[in-house]
């Protein structure tokens, strides 16, 4: 078999839509199933995927989403985004996507690292224990790129 | 391709999975399980009975389908499939790899 030249990947998210959120999950997980390291640095809005409060609320953007293929004022109605969320959430129930508590328990026992950004924390006034316990730690900038120290490591920034 | 197993040729594919699974013996999985540098025991094969059961019901592999198997946690999993669990399970277990994402 041949050996794979990826060594790390580490994620950086940003965005708390469920296209976001998940896009970083499957790319973590599918490292970690090919015998890849994987990290993912939760910072700004990312930081809902990981909040026990929010993480089973994360939505889809219904406005200033042109893949939604529906006009912009019909988006912002009342009930849009929830309406959009529930009918991916089921496309992706078909398709055994595992919903967000349980997709961050498959990723903390796969080895992928889970952080949290310093400074986002600190700026949205929130604690460690608003967070999930299999967070592996809360890290500065500097900190995650010392993670990244090394050779055929890949950084992404969702 | 071809490639011979404890005297008997096995027809593999480029990334070494057995096209034919009925080619497939527990010998073969050992020797397999060896070339990747794992040495099976009680529990290794317990989850190979799993992936078989699985293939012979033709229902589809995932990480996620591990976890509710009851077989095996997720985390013994990769202990004992290190560098790529289901890559290295189906290779061993004599079935196509998993073509999932999840």
């Amino acid at each position: 078999m041949q050996k794979t030249k990826v060594k790390k990947m580490l994620f950086i998210l940003s965005k708390a839509t469920i296209e976001n959120v998940y896009a970083a999950f499957i790319m973590a997980n599918g490292a970690r199933m090919e015998g890849i390291e994987s990290e993912i640095f939760f910072t700004f809005f990312g930081l809902e995927a990981i909040q026990k409060k929010k993480l089973e609320h994360l939505r889809v953007a219904t406005v200033g989403n042109p893949a939604m293929h529906i006009p912009t004022m019909l988006g912002g109605l009342p009930g849009m985004e929830a309406l959009a969320t529930k009918m991916m959430k089921k496309e992706m129930e078909k398709l055994d996507m595992p919903p967000v508590s349980e997709f961050l328990e498959i990723l903390a026992d796969s080895g992928c690292k889970l952080w949290a950004c310093k400074l986002a924390l600190e700026m949205f006034h929130l604690k460690e224990e608003d967070l999930i316990d299999d967070l592996d730690g809360i890290l500065t900038v500097g900190d995650f790129y010392n993670r990244a120290d090394q050779e055929n490591t890949h950084l992404l920034f969702i | 391709m071809e490639k011979t197993y404890l005297q008997s040729i096995i027809q593999i594919n480029e990334e070494g999975y057995l096209t034919d699974f009925t080619q497939w013996t527990k010998e073969i999985g050992i020797e397999i399980a060896k070339e990747q540098g794992i040495e099976m025991t009680d529990k290794h094969w317990e989850v190979i009975d799993y992936i078989h059961d699985k293939y012979k019901k033709e229902e589809p592999l995932s990480i996620r389908g591990i976890k509710k198997s009851g077989v095996i946690n997720i985390k013994e999993f990769y202990q004992l499939f290190p560098g790529g669990p289901l890559k290295k399970a189906t290779l061993i277990a004599g079935i196509p790899k998993p073509k999932s994402c999840i």
